[in-house]
């Protein structure tokens, strides 16, 4: 039920993989706290691997688009990479498909970042 | 086919929450609905049951959210109330709106209302009424109604 996050970096980018569920409580914390420290320490190039993300609810989602907002008020870049299915049609209702930067390829995904 | 129905009295917590969520996704799969069906319910059910704790009572271990299903030949109908001021719907602004796209919030009643067929929202000044209606296709049942 919890979600769980790891960090590396790649060409300057740093890649967050995270598995679970972004839902109130718990995993919206973690995401929230993970760009949040990210940011502190000057990573500003965020692309977020959401392949083992397997539910988000409207909280997730609005801790996803603070992370975005933030992420780009200071700055930076934030993308999502390898979308679930389930993850995919909700940002596609919510009409969130087109704001965030999508990518389906990790290395694309990281070429991408200061273009 | 008779009604079955059950309810459940809950605390103003996060595991009503979750609670809510599985139980809503156990009732949906014996109702006979699809895997994706069954999350789309979950998920609806999910947010109210957020609306009712959070927005509604407000985490206060004094007030209770009340969850009900109820299975019909034609319908999963799934009831959640809250005892809250009531909530005015109306106020709430279109998620879709290009200006509030970037807003954090304010998307749960609309992912309600693409996941359920019906959804009425009752607001009182004693709490909130949720109810949310599945049509149950090609199942079991409806094949049994069509013959009789």
């Amino acid at each position: 039920m919890t979600m769980k996050s790891s960090t590396r970096q790649v060409d300057g980018v740093t890649i967050v993989d995270l598995s679970g569920r972004i839902t109130l409580g718990e995993g919206s914390v973690v995401l929230r706290d993970v760009v949040r420290d990210l940011l502190s320490k000057g990573q500003k190039k965020i692309l977020l691997n959401l392949g083992d993300v397997n539910y988000i609810d409207s909280s997730g989602i609005g801790e996803l688009v603070s992370a975005y907002t933030t992420c780009k008020n200071q700055g930076g870049e934030l993308k999502l990479l390898n979308l679930t299915k389930k993850v995919h049609d909700l940002l596609q209702i919510t009409k969130l498909y087109t704001v965030f930067d999508v990518k389906d390829d990790e290395a694309a995904g990281v070429k991408a970042f200061g273009q | 086919m008779s009604a079955n129905r059950v309810s459940y009295t809950l605390d103003s917590t996060l595991e009503t929450v979750n609670s809510a969520e599985e139980t809503a996704g156990r009732m949906a799969a014996e109702a006979g609905f699809d895997d994706e069906e069954v999350m789309k319910i979950s998920m609806a059910v999910r947010e109210a049951a957020v609306n009712a704790v959070l927005h509604g009572n407000a985490y206060d271990p004094t007030k209770k959210v009340t969850l009900a299903f109820e299975r019909t030949a034609r319908d999963l109908i799934i009831v959640i109330r809250d005892q809250g001021k009531g909530l005015d719907a109306s106020r709430i602004p279109d998620p879709l709106a290009p200006e509030n796209l970037l807003k954090t919030s304010g998307r749960g009643i609309f992912l309600i209302r693409s996941f359920m067929d019906v959804v009425e929202i009752h607001p009182s000044k004693t709490g909130t009424e949720f109810r949310m209606i599945k049509h149950v296709h090609g199942s079991a049942a409806d094949s049994k109604e069509a013959s009789q």
